[in-house]
């Protein structure tokens, strides 16, 4: 939590600087973000393949449970593409793209800003950045009405890290495996559904 | 990304523990430089109330929809071990 404060805060200063234009304008005409943007794939890259337990752990699984990452992909995309008829200003395609942001916001929102511009971008991050705030704060109600696996599956991509602990506390120590395996998937197909869906 | 994965597969023995600091340095900026583009663009200030009503409606069928389909699969497993 203290984590997506500081990310959080650091947008906010960026928007508040960009409101009041107290920065120099050249900074935005040579497009940094996308180089930056290269280098954070490439970072992001290198901490996978440079952490081969991850692969090995996956092996104690219920072998049912390694659906459930494919589970929240279609739950959620099927989500974001009934309400898509209902925003019209929005085409289908860039309402899944925000739905498979999965809740990584800093990740989703700085690609679907690149591919389909700024408007996009914010509501990618405004989108993510409230699914991860609603599994945190919804997470024992979920457990009680839809069974362990539903605050997983809400946490989207966060479900290794940031809505780890709330997951522990409310479906059991026993769901920590399935939890890390769950958003390690989800955490790799963000880039490749995001891009896929910005590119239809 | 794929050439990060295969750099960081070939220097597997080596921990490179400095890496989730850059990744997150990297993040900070590229947000930061997101929030100066979004104050600097007056048409999506003026919309922001929407976009983040878009945003909510987006968020919320999203979830939903995960939660539903996450508790077929508990249903399924759950069934499974009770019967036996």
């Amino acid at each position: 939590m203290k984590a997506s404060l500081v990310i959080l805060s650091f947008f906010v200063t960026g928007l508040l600087l960009g409101l009041f234009h107290w920065f120099p304008a050249e900074l935005l005409t040579y497009n940094i973000s996308f180089y930056v943007l290269c280098a954070l794939m490439f970072s992001v890259g290198i901490s996978i393949g440079n952490d081969p337990t991850s692969f090995r752990q996956f092996r104690h699984l219920n072998p049912r449970l390694i659906f459930l990452p494919l589970m929240t992909l279609v739950g959620t995309l099927l989500g974001v593409f009934a309400v898509s008829f209902f925003l019209k200003d929005r085409s289908v395609a860039d309402c899944m793209a925000i739905g498979s942001g999965f809740g990584y916001y800093s990740l989703s929102s700085i690609l679907i800003t690149q591919y389909k511009g700024i408007e996009l971008g914010t509501i990618a991050l405004l989108s993510n950045i409230m699914r991860e705030v609603i599994t945190l704060l919804l997470a024992p109600w979920m457990v009680k009405y839809f069974g362990k696996l539903s605050p997983i599956s809400a946490g989207g991509a966060t479900t290794m890290d940031t809505t780890f602990p709330i997951i522990i506390r409310y479906s059991g120590k026993e769901f920590a495996i399935v939890s890390i395996y769950h958003g390690f998937i989800m955490d790799f197909s963000v880039p490749f559904l995001v891009t896929f869906f910005c590119s239809l | 990304m794929l050439l990060g994965i295969a750099v960081g597969y070939l220097f597997r023995n080596r921990k490179i523990r400095f890496i989730h600091r850059i990744i997150l340095t990297l993040i900070w900026l590229l947000l930061f430089l997101l929030g100066l583009e979004v104050g600097s663009n007056e048409n999506v200030v003026r919309q922001f109330g929407t976009l983040g009503f878009e945003a909510f409606l987006l968020a919320t069928a999203g979830t939903l929809g995960s939660v539903v389909f996450s508790w077929l699969l508990w249903l399924t497993v759950h069934n499974k071990t009770t019967n036996k």
